[in-house]
C-alpha cells in the first residue's frame, strides 16, 4: 500500500507548523512518530495534500517536572515515557500504560501526544490521561489554550484540536503513592484493547466502552457513598454505549468492563 | 525530496518521491532486498530495520524521515569477512527459522532487544518480540536462539 501523493515538509519551529497549517487548513496532517497516520495514508483514508512532520522539533520532545505536574511534550516518543524516572516514580500508570501500546517498534517511533490527538476510543493512553485528570495546551492562531481532559476527547476520532491548532504539551497531577491500575483485554499479543480500564485512586476511565473514552462516573458515585469495589464494579456499563464488532458485542464489552473495573479498584486499593 | 542516509555504513544521496516509504528505499533505491514487506500494516514485523540504533517497521516510516540517519539492515550484521553476527549465528545454530520470510526483521528486532536489555528472561523475550510474527509458528527455536545470543543457556 502506498499513500496518495503528497508534499513533505519538515517544520523547523512552532511557529513553522502553525502558518503551514493556517495556509493549508484541512489539507494539511501533522506527521510526529506516523505509526497511525502512515497507516491511514496507506489505506488512503486520508488524502492530504501536505504533511508536516514535527518530529525533529525537540522543543515538543520532553519530561519535566514542574510543581503539582508533570509536563509532557506532545512529540516525546512512547519509549521516553516508558523509560522516564520522573514519570516512574510521580505518574507510574503513564509509564506502565505507555508500555502496553503497539509493541517495540512502534514505540520506537511512535509519540504521546500523537496517540492522544488520534482519538481512538480503543488506545490505552486517552484513558489512563482521563482518569489522571490531564490537561491539553493547545497552540493556535490566536494563541494558547488549556483543555482539560474531559473535554479534549469530543467523538470517535475527534478531539479538541482544531485543523489550525497543534498540541503542545500534556500535563499531569503528581500523584506519588497513589493507587493505580490499568487492566486491558485483547484476545491477542500487540492487539487495540477489546475493553480496558484505568483506575487511579477512586477515578475510573474505560476505554473502548464509547465513541470516546470515558470515566465510569457511576462506580466513581458508587465509591464515594462507601461502595466496595466489588459492588461499584457492577455499574461500569452503566451510560456506555459500546461497539459491536467482530472483537466482541455490546452485552460482552459490558461484563469485560464489570470485570476489569473490580480488578483495577482492587490493584489499585492495594498499590 | 533529496534524501541522504547512511545504510550499513554507506552515504548515500537520492532523489525520493517524499512518499516513499522506507522499506522500499531500501528494497527498490538501495537494492537491499532481504528486508520484507509483510503485512504491509504495522503489524507483522517482517520489515523491521534500525534506525539509529532503534527498532522500527519500515512500512509505516518515510524514506524522507530517514534524511540525516543512519539504518541498519541485516544484511550489514555480518562481519566484513563473513563471520555472523551473534545473532545470526545463534538462528542458526538453534535452528531459529523454517521458511524464512520473518527472518531479516525477526533477527533486527533481536538486535535491538539485546541492545536494550542483554540478559532478557525468556518471558523478557517473548515479550520483547510481540511485534514479529512467524507464521512458521517456529517461536520457541527463535526464543533459544536470542537467549544463546544473550549467552544464556536456553535448557
Amino acid at each position: 500500500m502506498i499513500p496518495a501523493p503528497f508534499s513533505y515538509v519538515r517544520a523547523d519551529s512552532v511557529d513553522h507548523v502553525l502558518s503551514l497549517l493556517v495556509e493549508h487548513g484541512d489539507e494539511a496532517k501533522v506527521l510526529a512518530g506516523g505509526q497511525s497516520l502512515l497507516p491511514i495514508l496507506k489505506m488512503r483514508l486520508a488524502r492530504p495534500e501536505v504533511v508536516v512532520d514535527i518530529s525533529r522539533l525537540s522543543e515538543l520532545a520532553y519530561v519535566r517536572v514542574e510543581g503539582d505536574e508533570v509536563a509532557i511534550g506532545a512529540a516525546t516518543r512512547h519509549r521516553e515515557v516508558v523509560d522516564s524516572a520522573d514519570l516512574q516514580r510521580d505518574v507510574p500508570l503513564l509509564p506502565y500504560v505507555a508500555s502496553l501500546v503497539g509493541d517495540r517498534q512502534v514505540r520506537h517511533r511512535g509519540t504521546f501526544g500523537g496517540s492522544l490527538v488520534h482519538g481512538d476510543p480503543a488506545a490505552d493512553l486517552p484513558a489512563a490521561v482521563l482518569a489522571l485528570g490531564a490537561t491539553f495546551v493547545i497552540q493556535g492562531p490566536a494563541g494558547r489554550r488549556e483543555v482539560p481532559a474531559p473535554e479534549f476527547f469530543q467523538d470517535y476520532f475527534q478531539t479538541a484540536v482544531g485543523e489550525d491548532e497543534l498540541l503542545l504539551e500534556i500535563r499531569v497531577p503528581r500523584v506519588p503513592g497513589v493507587g493505580w491500575a490499568y487492566e486491558k483485554f485483547t484476545r491477542r499479543a500487540n492487539d487495540w484493547a477489546i475493553v480496558a480500564v484505568a483506575a487511579v485512586d477512586n477515578r475510573v476511565a474505560l476505554a473502548n466502552m464509547s465513541m470516546t473514552p470515558m470515566r465510569a462516573v457511576a462506580v466513581e458515585a458508587a465509591l464515594a457513598g462507601g461502595a466496595s469495589a466489588a459492588q461499584a464494579a457492577q455499574a461500569a456499563a452503566e451510560g456506555t454505549s459500546p461497539v459491536t464488532d467482530m472483537h466482541a458485542d455490546e452485552e460482552y464489552r459490558g461484563h469485560l468492563a464489570r470485570v476489569l473495573t473490580e480488578r483495577a479498584l482492587v490493584t489499585a486499593a492495594g498499590r | 525530496m533529496q534524501v541522504t542516509t547512511t545504510v550499513n555504513g554507506e552515504a548515500r544521496t537520492d532523489e525520493v518521491e517524499d512518499r516513499l516509504l522506507l522499506v522500499h528505499y531500501l528494497r527498490d533505491v538501495r537494492g537491499l532486498r532481504a528486508t520484507n514487506v509483510g503485512c504491509d500494516t504495522t503489524s507483522c514485523g517482517a520489515c523491521t530495520v534500525l534506525l539509529d540504533g532503534e527498532s522500527v517497521k519500515s512500512c509505516t516510516v518515510l524514506a524522507v524521515q530517514a534524511d540525516g540517519r543512519e539504518v541498519s539492515t541485516v544484511e550489514g550484521l555480518a562481519a566484513a569477512d563473513g563471520t555472523l553476527h551473534p545473532v545470526q549465528a545463534a538462528f542458526r545454530q538453534e535452528h531459529g527459522l523454517q521458511c524464512g520470510f520473518c527472518t531479516p526483521g525477526m533477527v533486527m528486532a533481536c538486535v535491538s532487544l539485546l541492545k536494550d536489555n542483554p540478559r532478557p528472561t525468556e518471558h523478557e523475550v517473548r515479550d520483547g518480540l510481540e511485534g514479529n510474527f512467524c507464521r512458521c509458528t517456529g517461536y520457541h527455536n527463535i526464543v533459544r536462539a536470542v537467549l544463546v545470543a544473550s549467552g544464556q543457556d536456553p535448557k
